[in-house]
């Protein structure tokens, strides 16, 4: 120590390897890290994935266009109505099915319900992952409503299966609108209630400022998409850049990382984009409804063809999940199954800056970063 | 002595107790060992490596830091007691005077490892 | 615990004839046996208090099916774990894993017998009783040491570091804390401490001096990270390292740590009840209640006596273990080279300093400024607690309750 000024040169250990995961509390599911670490300080984390593979693409090749619908809820359990909405608006535009604006105007409803309990439950676990346990079940206990009301739309909880290809399976049921108007008056002000629980945490805030930071350029290089982009402060909103659905006539706007903790792009960042995208997501459904209290009663299916068989061709389709983008590549020989379905999800794109940003980190921070992506294993693998 | 001697008691009774328990456990619950059961938690893997290898020596600089600054805080404990009389008795300013002595040295010592890095967990700070 | 067994004895015929040195045995025993008890009892209710709470704060209902509101839902639990099946992994080090739960069981029990429960019981009243207090505590760290290292596992070896580091890191500020008290007091005996404060509140030592109120917060940090408790409890953060250093424990010996967690939930409550909260202290009280009693025989005089000064310490650090649980279900945790720069960069120059203005404060300043002070203090004290409580009602009324649909409308 007397000869240098840096002891951590000098004193260098033998490095320990571990495995973090597949089975552990912060990977989010069965996700694979092989830390290389000196005492608490890595060298560097690869994350190993594959551990929840479960051939979904592949299954679409035999299932046929409409029998894989229920199979998009498991892409993405949290955040299952954009991957279904996602698959449909494919298939649909594969087929060329029009689909009418009450069923717009519903999987638009739906979607945003779900993002808000996709994102309650990435922030809650996030908090979780930090150590605070009690925002966890105070954002499940706002997701539990949103399950209600989604339950009582399409009889699923989790695995919707809600939209179908050409429009959506139920209509609003009865008094659903002042349900989701009543509920959305409560969750606004839950925001806040969250905020003073967590993110203005000291504590929390010390945990994730100046840690991971993504910049602009390597955002964009890396492939990160949806709330993980637009933490490093690129404002790109599938929703707004690329409309789909009713988006363009909606009034929303894109939180954007501001780097208000440290950084631009820093953990709190991506953490704090999903806290607001909650709040706009809200300012949509009630939109939403506005409209659909206006609609007059009409059809919830477009004009659908009793066997889906889409011309040769091929697809690609972008929605927005709550993940960030997800992309829908379907090709076409013409016969009732797809030749082949590829789908490119938000965790997945987040993978592959880990290695990157894990250099120099501690195990605890490396939970904190694996946190802000909001990973959700079973799309990363597919 | 006298007064020591709860202490031996309460040593053998918890002792004695947490023994007894383990082997009640030990006596009822059932022994039906098998490999993976055995073998060490990795998350579901099989491990790597054996975790007894040298380790990160930040750990051993925070030990030797404790060591250094504990001892010298329990040397302060028998000045501490006499203080209070040595203020009645009108020595205050003659054992603060003294005791900053070695206050300044420890101050410092604490300050040069600081500069030094010693307490520097990550490399990021 | 002497005076008490001598006012028994001199009351207890029997006794008498017996020769003194087996009567005083016997009754250390019997007392030894009763802190066994407590200590017991109040890890299992620690336990059910803990997660009642924690209940409470996540709008949810905490366990409530074994026994009376699931009060028994600890015992239950103790039960269970009789049952399991007792695991050793075959590359661990079986002697040192075998012997960990010990040293912790061991030194929690031993830390308890010179915590003063009210002016006569405390098992044994040592002349240097805070320093055993120190001493002993840290006999749990060599067991969480032990059972990291003995586990051969990576992640309980890791948590064992830490936790050794937290401890040992944290154990500075601490006895610094402490030799501020032993300074202010000019004794180590844990008693002499309570007895050199008052029932008041302006003769608790933390509204002594504006020193000893800061130097509060750095015991109590410290006490909470050597107990392993919320913003600290780095060696066990499950969302990192599993379970820390009793990962592979399973059986009763798993429930030994969590045993010795909530009984430090009591220590630490406890010792900062002692030190600055003005321990048993209860002024007129216990004559009072005697007096309401209309109680005549010294003895029994004497046991209502200790009997209020026991509420009092008891209301005491029971306050201080309820806002140590609300702490742990509130904040989240601190990262580990945080802990070790709140520890090395703030905790031990604000105690250092606190020591040395302290020390000068003593020799400066006379007496009757210092009373004025600690009136002073305390009226600070009360309007804190005052806005504390504000603060808690605007929260109350901010905060949204659950959202309920019918289900079936």
């Amino acid at each position: 120590m007397t000869e240098s000024n840096q002891p951590e040169k000098v004193f260098k250990t033998e490095e320990m390897v571990l495995n973090m995961g597949p089975q552990h509390p912060s990977t989010h599911g069965v996700l694979r890290f092989e830390l290389t670490t000196d005492g608490e300080v890595m060298t560097k984390a690869v994350p190993d994935i594959g551990y929840l593979h479960r051939g979904i693409e592949k299954l679409a090749e035999t299932v046929g266009y409409v029998g894989f619908m229920p199979y998009t809820d498991r892409i993405d359990y949290v955040s299952a109505m954009t991957a279904n909405q996602g698959y449909a608006m494919a298939v649909e535009k594969l087929a060329g099915i029009e689909v009418t604006r009450r069923a717009e105007l519903l999987r638009c409803t739906a979607s945003e319900l779900n993002r808000i309990s996709s994102h309650l439950v990435g922030v809650g676990s996030f908090g979780l992952d930090m150590g605070a346990s009690t925002p966890f079940v105070h954002a499940l206990r706002e997701r539990e409503t949103i399950n209600d009301l989604l339950e009582s739309l399409c009889g699923a909880r989790l695995t919707y299966n809600y939209v179908r290809i050409g429009g959506v399976s139920h209509d609003l049921p009865t008094g659903f609108i002042d349900k989701a108007m009543v509920f959305l008056n409560h969750f606004e002000p839950i925001v806040g209630e969250l905020n003073r629980l967590l993110s203005d945490n000291k504590i929390f805030i010390e945990r994730l400022a100046n840690i991971g930071v993504i910049s602009k350029e390597d955002a964009i290089n890396y492939g990160l998409v949806g709330p993980n982009l637009r933490g490093s402060g690129v404002k790109f909103d599938v929703r707004r850049d690329e409309p789909y659905s009713v988006y363009p006539e909606l009034d929303f706007n894109i939180p954007v990382g501001l780097g208000k903790a440290g950084t631009l792009g820093d953990c709190f960042d991506r953490y704090y984009v999903r806290v607001e995208e909650m709040r706009e997501s809200a300012k949509i459904v009630r939109q939403c409804l506005l409209k659909l209290k206006d609609l007059p009663e009409g059809d919830i299916m477009g004009k659908v063809p009793r066997k889906i068989k889409p011309p040769k061709g091929e697809v690609l389709v972008k929605v927005e999940s709550s993940r960030g983008e997800m992309a829908y590549w379907i090709v076409s020989d013409g016969s009732d199954n797809p030749l082949r379905l590829h789908c490119r999800t938000g965790s997945f794109t987040s993978m592959g800056i880990i290695e990157k940003l894990s250099r120099g980190m501690m195990i605890a921070d490396l939970v904190a970063l694996i946190g802000s992506f909001d990973i959700v294993a079973p799309e990363v693998d597919r | 002595m006298d007064t020591y001697l709860p202490i031996l008691i309460m040593f053998v009774i918890a002792g004695g107790f947490a023994g007894a328990f383990l082997l009640l456990s030990y006596l009822l619950g059932p022994k039906k060992p098998t490999d993976s059961k055995l073998s060490v938690y990795e998350c579901g893997l099989n491990p790597v490596g054996s975790a007894r290898e040298r380790f990160s020596v930040k750990y051993y600089l925070v030990a030797i830091l404790f060591i250094v600054f504990d001892i010298e805080v329990v040397f302060m404990y028998p000045w501490a007691v006499n203080y209070k009389n040595a203020i009645k008795d009108g020595h205050g300013a003659y054992m603060i005077a003294v005791m900053g002595v070695f206050f300044v040295m420890l101050v410092l010592g604490l300050f040069y490892e600081w500069r030094k890095g010693a307490m520097n967990w990550s490399n990021q700070a | 615990m002497q005076p008490f067994i001598d006012q028994i004895i001199s009351e207890c015929e029997i006794l008498q004839g017996l020769p003194l040195w087996f009567s005083y045995l016997i009754f250390q025993l019997i007392f030894c046996g009763i802190i066994f008890v407590f200590v017991a009892v109040f890890a299992m209710l620690a336990g059910y208090a803990e997660r009642r709470v924690a209940g409470r704060i996540q709008s949810r209902i905490g366990p409530n099916r074994v026994g009376p509101q699931g009060i028994l839902q600890s015992l239950a639990d103790g039960i269970k774990v009789f049952l399991k099946e007792d695991i050793i992994p075959t590359h661990a080090d079986h002697i040192l894993f075998r012997l960990a739960p010990y040293f912790i069981f061991i030194g929690m029990f031993l830390s308890f017998v010179a915590i003063p429960f009210s002016s006569q019981w405390v098992i044994a009243d040592l002349d240097i009783g805070i320093f055993y207090l120190l001493a002993v505590e840290s006999l749990v760290v060599i067991g969480i040491v032990m059972s990291g290292w003995a586990s051969n596992n990576k992640w309980s070896l890791l948590g064992g570091m830490r936790s050794a580091a937290q401890i040992v890191s944290y154990e500075v500020p601490v006895a610094l804390t402490i030799l501020l008290v032993v300074m202010y007091s000019g004794t180590m005996s844990i008693q002499g401490i309570i007895m050199a404060q008052g029932a008041a509140p302006w003769n608790w030592n933390i509204f002594q001096t504006p020193f000893l109120f800061v130097a509060f917060f750095p015991l109590f940090m410290g006490s909470l990270a050597e107990g392993n408790r919320m913003p600290f409890d780095m060696p066990e953060a499950e969302s990192e390292l599993v379970s820390g250093y009793n990962t592979e424990y399973s059986g009763f010996r798993f429930v030994i740590f969590f045993f010795a967690e909530f009984s430090n939930l009591y220590l630490i409550g406890a010792l900062a009840t002692v030190l600055f909260f003005g321990g048993w202290q209860a002024g007129p009280l216990p004559d009072f209640v005697n007096g309401l009693l209309g109680i005549e025989t010294p003895l029994s005089a004497a046991i209502v006596k200790n009997l209020v000064e026991l509420c009092v310490f008891m209301f005491k650090s029971l306050c201080l273990v309820f806002i140590v649980i609300q702490l742990r279900w509130t904040l989240p945790r601190v990262r580990v080279d945080q802990l070790m720069n709140i520890c090395w960069k703030y905790l031990v120059p604000v105690a250092f300093f606190n020591l040395v203005v302290m020390g000068i404060w003593m020799v400066v300043v006379p007496e009757y400024v210092t009373d004025i002070v600690a009136l002073c203090m305390t009226a600070c004290g009360v309007l804190l607690l005052g806005y504390f409580f504000y603060r808690v009602a605007w929260q109350l009324k901010n905060t949204k309750a659950r959202l309920r649909f019918n289900p079936l409308s």
